[in-house]
């Protein structure tokens, strides 16, 4: 193993049970290789001849990868046709088509011209998006690699060149361009080690090894004549599996995943390695692999498709209606020859009028008010919206205050489609570690030998205090009462954080178990994976560990006299004091076996021998699956060490148990030979054949003691819990860890508290622990769910009772329970029960738990749900949370991969959600109501002039207003109020966390408001219908006894509707800023300019249009007085309607409003409202915020009523 | 915590404070924090609001009115009584029948003192100018250039007649209006000027100066009334006005001036030559005779809306203030719990 003791800086990891995985050489050839150049088994590479006829004959692909998701010639076509799958662009392309047939009421241009905007905007977004994909696949592509020319000679080429069957060489640190069989590497035995960070998320290096008759080529110029025939499974997506064989030299080889080489992921810790290409391109695995993720759709969006519909229904009967009289008055225009209405020649018409074929006529007409009717349907509402969302996003990206200054970190708003589903997160299901905590371990305190040693004070301890109520925290450890330093200074090294003078400095050795400490510290020293870094210029220590737990334990163990430096693939260094001489010694320890950490073993061990050639088998684990392992003799200290571990987990502490065994040689011997087997064989149940063996090893284990390392709640994170549950967003913590602790870190970041009634279902009770002796499981699994259930059932009976009272519950269930209560038969029980519960603790969840649970909160309550996590084990709730937020922290970027806004910090939450998601929430509902106001507006004018044009399908107004109404002359306010509008400011959103709850009640999209402002927009199209046409009509227009015609009522009308849609805007916004003025009062100028412009064209362009303001409209007071009118009578009923509303019936968020206006600074004032709002929240936020205004002293009435 | 946290020791304050070091636009954008004015509807403004509503209204509405009733108009409809008792009951045939002949005369008491010009309307009621058929059965470009222009496919079915353009085309120049008035005030003739009755840019860009009727109401099936095939299309202003198409079926439209006053109790005789259609499809055939003002013709809608709707704002403004001087509630006080969740989730 020369090479991996060069290695001396960099990154190494090592994973030693893998490199013991192969020990003992190949698989036999077995049933799956059978099946070799059968169905689905047909690929045959002829290595290191790309050239040859067979290769050429099979044409496999090239090495080219394409993630664009179109090419020059596919784009057009394909970009239209994902937007023309929306029904409503489809609408518009039928109408579009339509407007070439006579039957438009319009011409074709205005019809095709905002649909071209709307798509075009679209498309030119989706082109930018598709040309950043672009730029990395061709740098992607075009990245080199050495690959074999022939005659020994390696060449440098570049990716998309290779073929299969090539030879490259990769090197160090490079990636693999293509899914390669490995040949042989820099090393002796061939292996190599290989990062799979790209493909799993997974940072640890994992080892492949080459055949055994391959790894001999070590030389470039080997390769003139190597010749080998591959066969092998076809392209597939799997990952972990690989079936082929290898013909070399005459002989039949079998191939496994352990050969073969994934493109994407990267040579580490290797110089080199040669490999034959077997797939390219797209027939690679991760290719195969990488599907679309899949894209989540806001609530708000939904429903709007359903008005969008509901539209549809309206604009198909108001159609129906019209085509119904217009049949019915054009059959009548005809009848035995007598013409009536003689000036439309119905005696010689066309289909369309034929009072002959009326019916047809009829249906013909219905397809003209279909098209005319369009206006009822916002065109521009998807692409407004996808633009607004942007916007959006970028402010989340942005905002300095969820910039975490430390890390470098911004938010980041991965999928921007989600924004406004931030502002109705009704459940947050949350990690614990590292989402509350910072996952950064301190080793605190140790009880070795049934001795509690450590006084420092967690957290939870001084939160417990708190609660009690003294100022100082007093522990009393070991019986004896000690002060603590309150004025705690930050521990110099990182992780560490362990004062006790009995065992600093080398102390312990006088301690009365010194002998068993030195076992524990040096298990502590040897137990782990990690991997020590030594600078060579200190000479100082530092370690590169799997978790942060181990590193905090290798730290402890370093500080404490048995520092662990260095470490090969088959030993553990380390400096240790010896008690006899009281000097360091360097010592050596075989590292035989590693037998993994994994959660369902919930331990990990290791097999050394020490210099003096005895075995030990060294174990730290769980104290649920210890505590059963220990044996006869080793439980000497038990009842100590469980006492502590209650202790600890009571201050919030994770704890392990650490424990040894002398091995004999015999019994080794035994289970190497089990444990080697179970190592290589290739059935689907290799993991519990390896479990099984490792089980068998670990038990009769003597006791040594216990760990206990704190993990550090996270800034604000009690606070920001508090403000969340304040704003009525019920938060459950799904985590892994222990009840006890669990309940402790409830307590410390607030998310329980004193007053509250837990409700607690777990199955340590003593039946079921009878059962367990006895083992059977159906007995276990029957007698469990009994338990669960009566647990439950007992459960609601309590909140029953209690109803009324302000006392609040938590449920806290642990994740043994949980399995029974997530089946189906009582998860509707369970999720009752949970729902009435203020606070939801599940502890000892799996990753699986957590998803189920999230997917029973989403799918059982049909409430929003949000997922917030950072590590690998939390991908799972997060894809299944209506949003999955994931903490950029320290457990790499898996959860961030697979979340759709990233943050730094647990507390940012509270601002993403109180001020961002409400922002969003509102602006994006009330720019979607505001959209539908206007286009009813606009469509009814449309309707009521068609009505009274015998519904012949004539638009009151000139083509070019109808096509420029939604692109020019009322987009940009509604894209600004979806940009810009703020009811409150974000401060008075942190300072009324209630105002919340009207995205979780969604009572700003509501079918009341969302038909409110529709029949705001009918209210308004009746007045300017009305209005103008009684006003105009039929008398003169102006002093000069001109009467107003078709082009001048039209205009007017129309200018009414720009005005009273844009007053209306600037009536409903609450927060103006000066690009709102610009384009509201914008919008309307821009109609005026317009129409002076186009009326100067020739009246070949302009028709109806021609000098239309400059003769007739602009020099008429009866113009300007009917404007002004018709605008102050459309906007009293929404003025009047909001000055009564906003007298009689505030909403809350008008409330923050009016009492901020002049008493911001009066806080009784904010109580008012504060508790005027409560009438139906949960007991628990009356409850806090009874004791905050408690805290505050501020006078108040309470509200008995 | 965080500055913006919102400690509970913090409630009084704005808890959002913006670093100094960095504060242009750009930044204040993407922090959400322009400056902004935040308009809230408060009981102030309320009534501030529509007592300046009334305040705007009310004179205005006054002023209209005032436009509108110093305006003099007489209306006389006549198609039911120019016809001849014994046709009564088959106007149709009547007016169909060439043979017979179509004056008729009226009499009209002038009520009060006309100013001149005295402008003279007919009035339709009940005929769509504004059917689509027919708004589209023209082609503006044979009005401007003639014959030159020979695609004229939008005039069907009124674009050939026996095989020869009809120059102006389409149906709307087809159904010309042709009944026509002469006034005469005790013996002497009222002189009526038909000039400059249509809107000058149609006069000068979309009826061409060389233009002349061509082939028009040359068939079998003759609609309204002929031109004059020597004057071109911009000097006849019965078709400009006519071709103006109205935006409703009751439409007026301007047929002539009388420049002289008309004094209180004359009596203005009208002959009436009654050519025109309007009994097939059961309209309404009016004369006006109007004076105007400022604001156009006779019509007190515009006063009368901005009247109602300035004294119900001044009424409401009143209420308002009526309730607030009476009970000047806070926002948001508890003594109105009851409602107050339902504030929030409405």
């Amino acid at each position: 193993m020369k090479h991996t003791a060069r290695h001396t800086g960099g990154r190494r990891r090592l994973r030693f049970s893998k490199l013991y995985s192969f020990g003992c050489g190949k698989a036999p050839l077995d049933d799956d290789h059978s099946q070799i150049g059968g169905p689905g088994f047909s690929r045959v590479v002829y290595c290191n001849e790309p050239d040859g006829y067979e290769a050429s004959i099979r044409n496999y692909a090239g090495n080219y990868v394409r993630s664009t998701k179109y090419t020059p010639a596919s784009f057009l076509p394909k970009a239209l046709f994902e937007q023309f799958r929306r029904v409503a662009n489809f609408y518009f392309l039928v109408t579009g088509i339509l407007a070439f047939t006579p039957l438009a009421p319009y011409t074709a241009v205005s019809a095709i011209l905002p649909l071209t905007v709307v798509i075009g905007a679209t498309i030119i977004k989706e082109g930018i998006e598709d040309w950043h994909r672009k730029q990395q696949d061709i740098e992607v592509n075009n990245r080199k690699v050495k690959v074999h020319r022939g005659g020994g000679v390696f060449e440098y080429t570049q990716w998309r060149n290779l073929r299969v069957g090539d030879i490259v060489k990769v090197e160090k640190d490079e990636f693999f361009p293509a899914d390669l069989v490995l040949l042989s590497s820099s090393f002796d035995d061939s292996i190599c080690y290989v990062e799979t960070m790209n493909l799993d998320g997974e940072t640890n290096l994992k080892l492949k090894q080459a055949l055994e008759v391959t790894s001999f080529l070590h030389e470039d110029s080997i390769f003139m004549d190597f010749k080998a025939l591959v066969k092998c499974e076809d392209p597939n997506a799997n990952l972990y599996s690989f079936v082929g064989s290898m013909e070399f030299q005459e002989q039949q080889f079998p191939l496994s995943p352990q050969q073969l080489l994934l493109r994407d992921s990267k040579l580490r810790n290797t110089d080199f390695i040669y490999g034959a290409v077997i797939f390219t391109g797209p027939d690679t695995k991760v290719i195969q692999n990488s599907t679309d993720p899949p894209s989540k759709r806001s609530k708000i969006e939904r429903k709007m498709d359903k008005i969008i519909y509901f539209l549809f229904g309206v604009l198909f009967t108001i159609a129906l209606i019209g085509s119904i009289y217009f049949g019915i008055t054009t059959a009548d225009d005809l009848k035995n020859g007598i013409m009536k209405r003689w000036y439309l020649r119905p005696d010689n018409s066309k289909v369309f009028y034929d009072p002959k074929k009326a019916p047809e006529a009829a249906l013909y007409h219905f397809l003209t008010a279909v098209m005319l009717y369009s206006y009822l349907i916002p065109i521009s509402l998807y692409v407004s919206i996808e633009i607004v969302k942007v916007v959006q996003s970028v402010f989340i990206n942005r905002d300095i205050h969820m910039y975490y200054e430390e890390a470098d970190q911004p938010a980041h708003a991965r999928t921007s489609n989600l924004t406004e589903e931030l502002g109705q997160v009704d459940t947050i299901l949350s990690d614990k570690t590292g989402t509350l905590t910072c996952n950064s371990m301190e080793f605190i305190k140790c009880s070795v030998a049934g001795t509690a040693y450590g006084q420092s004070v967690t957290e939870v301890e001084k939160a417990m205090a708190r609660r009690k109520g003294s100022p100082l925290a007093y522990g009393t450890v070991n019986g004896q009462d000690h002060v603590n330093d309150s004025t705690d200074t930050k521990p110099l090294i990182k992780g560490f954080n362990f004062k006790d003078e009995r065992i600093v400095k080398g102390n312990w050795v006088n301690e009365p178990h010194a002998d068993v400490i030195q076992k524990f510290l040096r298990l502590l020293a040897i137990c782990h994976t990690a991997i020590p870094e030594v600078d060579e210029d200190t000479g100082t220590v530092s370690y590169e560990a799997e978790s942060p737990d181990e590193a905090a334990f290798v730290i402890a163990a370093s500080e404490l006299g048995f520092e662990f430096y260095k470490r090969t693939q088959t030993s553990v260094s380390l400096y240790e004091l010896d008690p006899v001489s009281g000097r360091k010694v360097e010592r050596l320890y075989k590292l035989l076996n590693v037998l993994e950490f994994n959660s369902s073993r919930k331990r990990m061990s290791v097999i050394v021998r020490d210099e003096d050639g005895k075995l030990f088998l060294l174990c730290k684990g769980a104290d649920s699956v210890m505590f059963e392992r220990l044996s006869e003799n080793g439980r000497e200290f038990e009842d100590q060490t469980r006492k502590h571990v209650d202790e600890y987990a009571d201050a919030g502490l994770r704890t392990l148990i650490l424990a040894y065994r002398e091995l004999d040689e015999e019994e080794y011997k035994n289970f190497n030979k089990n444990f080697t087997k179970a190592k290589n064989s290739v059935s689907a149940d290799r993991e519990e054949l390896i479990d099984e063996v490792a089980d068998d090893i670990e038990k009769n284990l003597i006791l040594l003691g216990a760990t206990a390392v704190e993990d550090k709640l996270q800034n604000g994170v009690p606070e920001c819990i508090d403000k969340l549950a304040q704003a009525g967003i019920k938060i459950w913590v799904l985590t892994g860890d222990k009840m006890e602790t669990a309940i402790n870190i409830g307590f410390a970041c607030r998310l329980l508290r004193q007053g509250m009634k837990q409700i607690i279902i777990h199955l340590d009770s003593p039946e079921i622990g009878i059962l367990e002796k006895e083992g059977e499981k159906g007995a276990i699994a029957k007698a469990s769910k009994e338990s669960v259930h009566r647990q439950i059932s007992e459960g609601k009976d309590q909140l029953t009772a209690s109803r009324g009272s302000s006392q609040g519950f938590a449920l806290i269930i642990d994740g043994k329970s949980l399995v029974y209560a997530l089946e189906d038969d009582m998860k509707t029980l369970f999720l009752e029960l949970a729902v009435a519960c203020a606070s939801v603790i599940c502890c000892r969840s799996s990753p699986k738990q957590k998803a189920l649970v999230t997917r029973l909160v989403k799918d059982g309550t049909g409430k929003t749900t949000l997922a917030i996590g950072d590590g690998a084990n939390d991908v799972g709730m997060l894809q299944e949370a209506d949003i999955g937020v994931g903490i950029s922290g320290v457990e790499g970027m898996q959860a961030v991969m697979s979340s759709d806004i990233a943050i730094a910090q647990f507390r940012f939450l509270e601002r993403l959600l109180l001020v961002h998601g409400h922002w969003c929430y509102r602006r994006i509902s009330s720019m979607i109501c505001y959209f539908f106001y206007k286009n009813v507006t606009f469509g009814a004018t449309v309707f009521l002039y068609e009505a009274h044009a015998s519904f012949s399908g004539q638009p009151a107004y000139n083509d070019w207003y109808l096509a420029l109404y939604n692109i020019l002359f009322t987009s940009l306010p509604v894209v600004a109020l979806g940009v810009f509008d703020q009811d409150v400011s974000a401060g008075l959103c942190h300072k009324f966390p209630l105002l919340y709850q009207q995205g979780v009640k969604n009572s700003l999209f509501s079918w009341r408001r969302i038909l409110g402002w529709m029949f705001n927009g009918l209210c308004s199209a009746v007045i300017i219908f009305f209005f103008c046409t009684k006003a105009l009509d039929p008398q003169a227009f102006n002093s000069d006894g001109k009467v107003a015609g078709y082009q001048i009522v039209g205009a007017t009308m129309y200018t009414c509707v720009v005005c009273v849609v844009n007053c209306q805007m600037a009536l409903a916004i609450s927060y103006f800023t000066l690009i709102q003025h610009i384009v509201i009062w914008g919008g309307i100028s821009l109609w005026f300019l317009f129409l002076f412009l186009y009326g100067l064209m020739s009246p070949n362009l302009s028709t109806t249009a021609y000098k239309v303001l400059v003769e007739c409209l602009a020099p008429a007071p009866a113009f300007w007085l009917n404007v002004l009118f018709v605008v102050l009578a459309a906007l009293i009923p929404y003025f009047s309607y909001s000055a009564i509303q906003m007298r009689f019936f505030p909403m809350y968020h008008e409330k923050i409003r009016v009492n901020n206006e002049g008493l911001l600074d009066d806080p009784e004032h904010g109580n008012t409202v504060r508790q005027g709002s409560i009438g139906l929240t949960t007991v628990r936020s009356r409850a806090r915020i009874e004791e905050r205004n408690n805290t505050m002293e501020a006078s108040f009435r309470t509200y008995s009523e | 915590m965080d500055e913006d946290g919102g400690s509970s020791s913090a409630v009084g304050i704005e808890a959002q404070s913006i670093p100094p070091r960095q504060s242009n636009t750009l930044y204040l954008f993407t922090q959400q924090s322009l400056p902004a004015c935040k308009p809230v509807l408060t009981p102030a403004w309320v009534i501030t609001i529509y007592f300046l509503i009334g305040a705007i209204c009310i004179p205005v509405g006054l002023l209209s009115l005032d436009a509108s009733r110093s305006v003099v108009e007489i209306t006389d409809r006549y198609d039911t009584d120019c016809i001849p008792p014994p046709f009564k009951s088959n106007k149709v045939a009547y007016i169909k029948d060439s043979s017979i002949s179509k004056n008729c005369s009226r009499f009209l008491k002038v009520p009060k003192h006309m100013k001149a010009p005295i402008y003279i309307y007919y009035q339709l009621d009940n005929y769509y100018q504004n059917h689509r058929r027919y708004v589209k059965s023209r082609s503006d470009k044979q009005l401007l250039h003639g014959l030159k222009y020979n695609s004229t496919s939008s005039c069907k079915p009124e674009e050939y007649n026996n095989g020869l353009p009809i120059v102006p085309c389409g149906l709307i120049a087809w159904s010309l209006f042709n009944d026509t008035y002469s006034f005469s005030r005790g013996t002497a003739a009222l002189k009526v000027n038909r000039k400059d009755i249509s809107w000058k840019s149609d006069r000068d860009h979309k009826f061409g100066k060389q233009v002349y009727p061509f082939n028009f109401q040359n068939g079998s099936l003759i609609g309204g009334g002929s031109l004059d095939p020597n004057v071109p299309l911009s000097d006849q202003e019965d078709l400009i006005v006519w071709m103006r198409t109205a935006a409703l079926p009751s439409f007026r439209k301007l047929y002539g001036r009388i420049e002289e006053d008309l004094d209180a109790d004359d009596v203005v005789v009208v002959d009436v030559s009654n050519n025109y259609n309007t009994y097939s499809f059961g309209g309404k055939k009016k004369l006006v005779l109007s004076t105007s003002s400022w604001l156009g013709g006779k019509n007190d809608f515009l006063g009368m809306a901005y009247l109602s709707v300035g004294s119900s704002s001044i009424l409401l403004s009143l209420i308002f203030l009526l309730l607030h001087v009476k009970n000047p509630r806070p926002y948001g006080d508890t003594n109105y719990s009851s409602w107050n969740w339902k504030g929030v989730s409405s």
